[in-house]
Formats: C-alpha cells, sequence, structure tokens
C-alpha cells in the first residue's frame, strides 16, 4: 500500500498537473487561460513520458571513447538511464510549440478582428 | 511594434553576447549525438540570439539584417540539406536515411551532423518567423 | 530494373513534403509556378500510391525499413490491402480536389496562394504518413502535422473561421495527447512502438489494467479527431466557416484517415481477442453511433446553411461508419460495410461539398433559401447535386444504396434489430433536408415585378471547377455498379481474414 502511494509519485504529479490544464481549459473564460491550460496538459504528459525512463542507479546513456559500433557494450545496457522516451519527447516538444505558435497567431488575429479576447463577450460580438 | 531600448547597458551587453550565443548554438548541433543537444536544442538558442537582439534594439532594426523573405529560403533550406542526404543514401543502393552507405569517413556520425545542421537551420528560421509574426501588432 | 526496386512508399509520402517546401521560394521569384508545382506533386503521389496498391496486390504486403534499421529498434512503413485502399482513394480525391482548387483559391484568397498550396501540399504529407506508417509514435507525429496544417487552412476563411478554428486547435490537441498518453501506457507494459512488434507481445498482457486504459486513451483520442458523436462540438463551424477547397478536403480525406487509424490500432495492435474477450466496447461503440445518425440528421434539417447541413450529415455518416466497426464482431461480412461506406461518402460528400463551393464562387450563396431558380442557371451543378443527394439518399444502384443494404444486412446478421430501425428512421430524416434544397433549387419560382424579363440566362461555373464535381456525382453511381459485380471483394476478403474477422462466433 505504501509502495503504491509512494513509488508511483510521479503518476500522481501528472495526473494533477493535467487536470490543471484540464481546469483552465474549461473553466477560464479568457482565450489565452485556455491556450496556457492546453499547453499545461500537453507539458504534463512530457513530463511523465520522460519520467518513465528513469531507473535507480542508473548513468547518462553515452557510450564512451568509442569510434566504431561498440557493440559489445550493449550487453551492459541496463546500468544506463534509457534514452527512448527522451527523444519522443523531442519530438513531442516541438510538436507543442508549433501548436502554441499557431495558437497564438490566431489569438493575435482574433484581437484585431473583435477587440476582446473573453470568450462570451466574442460570442455575444458573433451573432 | 517592439522599439528600441532606452538603456544603454541593454545595448551594449545584448551586442557583446549575441555572438557567445551563436557560438554556443553551433557547439550544441554539433553536438547532438555524444551529448545533451541535438538539431532542435542548437537551433532555438540560434534564433534566441536574434531574438535577443530584436528584443534590445527594436525590430525594424532586426528585419532590416534579416528580412523575411530570406527566412522562408533557410526554412526551405534546412529541409533541402534533410532530404538530400536521405536521397542520396537511397541513391547509392539503401534504404531511406540509412547512412552507413555514404562515402565519408565515420559515414553514420558525419550522416547524423548533416541532418541535425538542415534541422537546426530550420528551427531557427521558424523561430524568428514566429516572432515577427506575433509582434507586428497593427 | 524492376519498377518494384523503387521505394514508392518513400515517393508517395515524401515528394510532397519536399514540393510544399518548393513553393514559397520558387513562388517568391514568380507566382504563377505554385499551382503547377502543387498540381506536379500530387500527380506523383497518385501515381506513385497506384503503383504502390498493384505491387501489395500481386506480392503481399510490403515493408520498408527507414534508415536500414529493422523493426522493432527503427521505423517501418508497412503497406497491405487496408493501406493500399486508403492510400488510393486519399491521393486520388486530393488529385480531384487540386483540380478543383484553382479558381476557387484564386476567387476566395486572392494573394495568398502561396502559403496556401503549402500548407496544401504539408496537410497532404501528414494524411498520406499516417496512412503508411506501421509505428505508433510516427502516427501521433503524422497526425499532427496533418491537423496543425488543417488548423491553419481553415483560419483563412470567413467571418467565424477563426474561432471555429481556436476551438479545433484546443480540441484537437486535446485528442492528440490523449493518443500519446495511450502510447506511453503501450510503451512501459512492453517496450516496443511497432505495430507488428505490439500485436505479438500484447497477448500475454491483456487483463492488465494499463493496456485497458491505454486501449481507452486510445480510442479517446482517434474519437476526437474523427468527431464521434459526444466529441464533435468543433465540427460543424470548422467544416462550415472554411475556405470552400478546405471543406472539401478535410471532409473526405482527413476525416477518412483518422477512422483509418482507429481501425488499425483495434484491429492489428489489439487484436480481436482483447475486444472479444476482455473489453466489450463495441456495445458502447455502436449506441453512440446510432445516437450521432439521428442526432446528425435532425440536426441538419433546422439548418439554413448549406454548408452547416453538410457538416452535421457528415457527422451522421461518420456514424454509419462507426456503426459498421461495432457490428464487424458479429457478423459474417466482418469490416466490409465499414470500408464500403468509407468510400462511398468520400465520394458523396466530395460531391455535395464542391457543389456548395461552387455556389459560392459563382453566385456568393450560402442561405439555402437564396436557391431560388438555381436549377436553370447553374443546371450542371444542380445536376451533380441531385445525383449525389439520390446516392446519399439510397437509391439503388448508387453507392449509398449498397452501403446502406450491407449495413441492413450486418444489424440483422447480429441480432440487433433496433438498429435497423435507426438506420431506416436517419435514411428518412436525410430525404427531409435533402429534399428541401432540391425543392428549392428546382420548383420553387422566382416572384418577379411586372414587366421584368422572364428569361432565365445559363450563367454555369469554369470548367475546371464543373469536371471534379461531374466526375464525383459519376463516380457515385458508377462505383455502386462495381461494388455489385464483386470487383473489390477479394482486397475485402483479403483484409477480413488478416483481421480475423468474418466468423461469426
Amino acid at each position: 500500500m505504501l509502495e503504491f502511494l509512494v513509488g508511483k509519485f510521479n503518476y500522481y504529479i501528472y495526473i494533477f498537473l493535467m487536470m490543471i490544464g484540464f481546469y483552465a481549459m474549461i473553466g477560464k473564460r479568457n482565450l489565452v487561460k485556455k491556450l496556457i491550460g492546453m499547453n499545461i496538459f500537453q507539458w504534463s504528459i512530457i513530463l511523465y513520458f520522460v519520467s518513465i525512463g528513469a531507473k535507480k542507479g542508473g548513468s547518462i546513456p553515452i557510450v564512451e571513447g568509442l569510434s566504431g559500433h561498440g557493440a559489445h557494450i550493449v550487453s551492459h545496457a541496463s546500468q544506463y538511464v534509457n534514452p527512448l522516451p527522451h527523444v519522443l519527447m523531442l519530438t513531442a516538444i516541438v510538436v507543442g510549440v508549433g501548436t502554441t505558435g499557431v495558437a497564438l497567431a490566431l489569438l493575435l488575429r482574433i484581437y484585431n478582428k473583435y477587440k476582446t479576447l473573453e470568450e462570451d463577450e466574442i460570442l455575444r460580438k458573433m451573432k | 511594434m517592439i522599439d528600441k531600448h532606452e538603456s544603454i547597458i541593454i545595448k551594449m551587453i545584448s551586442r557583446i553576447l549575441a555572438p557567445f550565443v551563436q557560438l554556443y548554438a553551433l557547439y550544441v548541433i554539433m553536438h547532438g549525438h555524444t551529448s545533451p543537444g541535438g538539431g532542435f536544442q542548437g537551433g532555438v538558442i540560434l534564433g534566441a540570439s536574434f531574438i535577443l537582439l530584436a528584443i534590445a534594439f527594436g525590430i525594424d532594426e532586426v528585419k532590416e539584417r534579416f528580412a523575411e523573405r530570406i527566412l522562408t529560403t533557410f526554412t526551405s533550406m534546412g529541409v533541402f540539406i534533410y532530404g538530400f542526404i536521405g536521397f542520396v543514401c537511397f541513391i547509392l543502393g539503401a534504404n531511406f536515411l540509412d547512412y552507413g552507405i555514404l562515402p565519408v569517413v565515420e559515414p553514420r556520425g558525419m550522416g547524423m551532423l548533416g541532418i541535425e545542421i538542415g534541422v537546426g537551420i530550420t528551427v531557427m528560421a521558424v523561430m524568428v518567423s514566429i516572432f515577427y509574426d506575433l509582434s507586428t501588432y497593427e | 530494373m524492376n519498377i518494384y526496386q523503387l521505394p514508392f512508399p518513400i515517393i508517395v509520402v515524401f515528394f510532397p513534403l519536399f514540393f510544399a517546401f518548393l513553393i514559397p521560394v520558387l513562388g517568391w521569384w514568380k507566382k504563377s509556378l505554385c499551382y503547377p508545382l502543387a498540381m506536379i506533386a500530387v500527380s506523383i503521389s497518385f501515381f506513385s500510391s497506384l503503383i504502390v496498391a498493384n505491387r501489395v496486390l500481386r506480392y503481399g504486403p510490403l515493408h520498408y525499413y527507414l534508415g536500414g534499421w529493422e523493426p522493432p529498434w527503427g521505423i517501418e512503413f508497412s503497406i497491405d490491402h487496408l493501406n493500399a485502399f486508403i492510400a488510393v482513394l486519399v491521393t486520388s480525391l486530393s488529385f480531384l480536389v487540386v483540380i478543383y482548387a484553382k479558381r476557387s483559391v484564386e476567387k476566395e484568397l486572392p494573394g495568398k496562394e502561396i502559403p496556401f498550396y503549402c500548407l496544401f501540399l504539408l496537410l497532404f504529407t501528414g494524411l498520406l504518413g499516417i496512412v503508411s506508417t506501421g509505428d505508433m509514435f510516427n502516427l501521433y507525429v503524422f497526425l499532427e502535422i496533418a491537423s496543425l496544417s488543417c488548423y491553419a487552412l481553415i483560419a483563412v476563411g470567413k467571418d467565424r473561421a477563426l474561432v471555429a478554428s481556436f476551438r479545433y486547435v484546443v480540441m484537437g490537441t486535446i485528442g492528440a495527447c490523449f493518443y500519446l498518453l495511450g502510447v506511453g501506457y503501450l510503451y512501459i507494459v512492453t517496450g516496443s512502438l511497432n505495430m507488428g512488434d505490439l500485436a505479438v507481445l500484447l497477448p500475454p498482457l491483456y487483463g492488465n489494467a494499463v493496456v485497458q486504459t491505454a486501449f481507452v486513451f486510445i480510442l479517446i483520442g482517434l474519437g476526437i479527431k474523427i468527431a464521434l458523436f459526444p466529441l464533435h462540438t468543433w465540427q460543424p463551424d470548422a467544416y462550415t466557416y472554411a475556405p470552400s477547397v478546405v471543406s472539401v478536403m478535410i471532409s473526405t480525406a482527413m476525416a477518412k484517415t483518422s477512422i483509418y487509424a482507429l481501425i488499425r490500432i483495434i484491429f492489428s495492435v489489439f487484436t480481436l481477442n482483447f475486444i472479444t474477450g476482455f473489453l466489450p466496447i463495441f456495445d458502447i461503440i455502436c449506441w453512440l453511433s446510432a445516437i450521432a445518425m439521428i442526432f446528425g440528421s435532425i440536426y441538419a434539417i433546422m439548418q439554413s446553411k448549406l454548408k452547416k447541413m453538410l457538416a452535421y450529415s457528415s457527422i451522421a455518416n461518420v456514424g454509419y461508419i462507426i456503426l459498421g466497426i461495432g457490428l464487424s464482431v458479429s457478423t459474417t461480412m466482418g469490416l466490409t460495410p465499414a470500408l464500403m461506406h468509407i468510400l462511398n461518402h468520400a465520394l458523396m460528400k466530395g460531391c455535395m461539398f464542391m457543389v456548395a463551393g461552387a455556389f459560392i464562387y459563382k453566385a456568393g450563396l450560402w442561405d439555402i433559401n437564396n436557391f431560388v431558380g438555381l436549377g436553370r442557371k447553374m443546371p450542371y451543378t444542380c445536376l451533380a447535386f441531385i445525383l449525389a443527394a439520390l446516392a446519399m439518399i439510397g437509391m439503388p444502384p448508387s453507392v449509398g444504396f449498397i452501403s446502406k443494404w450491407y449495413l441492413i444486412l450486418a444489424a440483422l446478421d447480429s441480432g440487433k434489430y433496433l438498429l435497423v430501425a435507426v438506420i431506416f428512421f436517419s435514411t428518412l430524416l436525410m430525404i427531409v433536408y435533402f429534399w428541401k434544397v432540391i425543392e428549392i433549387m428546382y420548383i420553387r419560382v422566382e416572384e418577379r415585378q411586372e414587366g421584368e424579363e422572364s428569361e432565365i440566362r445559363v450563367d454555369e461555373e469554369p470548367m475546371s471547377m464543373l469536371v471534379p464535381g461531374i466526375i464525383l456525382a459519376f463516380l457515385c453511381f458508377a462505383i455502386g455498379i462495381v461494388w455489385i459485380s464483386g470487383i473489390f471483394s477479394p482486397i475485402l476478403d483479403t483484409i477480413n481474414s488478416s483481421f480475423g474477422l468474418g466468423v461469426v462466433p
């Protein structure tokens, strides 16, 4: 029971962050705050993925001082931290940055058109 | 519009710092496969150096030196470097992006380096272009 | 050298990517070059996808390892019959859309052609990447490439397009994040990201709660992208206020590739034993799609804008396809009704959105009540609309009739008689809203002042916009005859048997 509560603390943290982001997307009326909520949502998942790769007593996954393939080092792979989630999350971070850029550009155009960023005022002006 | 900053300390310091930031960015790109770093990280730092200059000196000055058309060309150039290396690998007989077959010393390392340079250039151009678009307020 | 040794999966996916980045460079130099470049890129992909389909039909599934690394260490592009079918569908529809796009873009988005074609080719790349890839994380990357291009393309439309696109950005990102979370859970449990490898590694782990949670997350994530019933709220505004070309493209190609991704993950990664043995989720899917069919049709009747009506009708038709997926485990026909309706709905909806775009191009008409007398002013366009509407309602031997027939047979086969009633009821609702448009176009007469000219000139739209619409309308009926004659049956049988469907327990 204690292991379930304390050993898996990365799950609790990421779920907590994700719900904060989700609440901001639904509960806030300003469009920029919704965008920030979406960002927190994405970053919480990225943090979770990075935390998967960690190992107790693992060292940095860089093979020292070899040119060539170094296949004989692979047999000790269990003592290195898993680098694959880090690499996957690089791509996810890039995707997040791209989405934020597009959303900010949209918000700029919305502000130029409607002169406000509150959702209820925009809905009223659209009618 | 982002105007010139009034303080002379900021202008002097950013003018001195910008080349060092760019050098650090090149270092991060080059060392991508043996230390933390790589194309995307180095490209962001390289773009950040231009954004630093734009915040200190006003966006018009930076736009004079680094116009938007050239930025679009840089974006495409990065993707073409990537594609060129990929297609050279496939013309020489192996699969797409299979670096082992390139006729240089240390083919896998050099192939990865070329790809990272391409990615770095594209990311730098995209970061500066996003900054340009978001800071012009009409 | 045998033509099959050329790496056509790479050509299909990466050539549009490079052309997409060539367009800004050459377009700044000479603006009239960007349309021919887009045309060349789509044609190359179209012919390459035909060659890939031919190779798959002759020699079996095709595997291409990127970078020479074998799976599970590397990313592979694996193309089998289902992939080839959807790839040919997407590329041929995009080919027709590009022919249609020239005049429409010139009129609706003057001066913005360079960014438009660049984004269009990026969307095309993303869609083909989703179709070709055999790796779960690569699917996420291509899904986001396609979605980002879509957000930007929708935002250049009129009036409410900006807010509709913002809503789509937020909801689409939540969907992609849920998908990523599901992939992460699968990676923790098995250590592999390749679809074929997961199908081998997962069966001993089916009882594990992590795997079941991963499945639900992926289902919800892709469901937001498909616009499945409770998660559809972004869709009507996005389809309505986008430019006409973009509406055609996303309602046909983008929705179908997301449904393909769902089919691939349900049947290839989590094989049939998981669904029938451990998680009875297909009943829920059947009922959700039944509600979607009725709800979509009722809302479509209430609309007065043609494009919004077609958008709600799309929700109803996506309900049909998902109903086909839901019924596939309990009937001998397997996935046949769902795959049929994917092709058929793409043809019918593509034709109708093209006609709606033609009305906007020629006369700026959005509202149905203003369509009076269009039957005489634009006869060929309205003929295409009538053919597509008849196909949608289900007149034999059109494609709509064939897919409804197979769906009803599948529902009877699995013993769910209430669903048969739902299908009939939604067809009746479809007749109501399509008849409303046809009546206003042809039968109602304009009120004229005394002494005005009573002659109506024929003022047709340009040829390059008319021909794709007529081709699609003609194909609605021709492909119906093809389905009846059974030319596609070997492909569908191979797909069904490769998934283990088609055998009633």
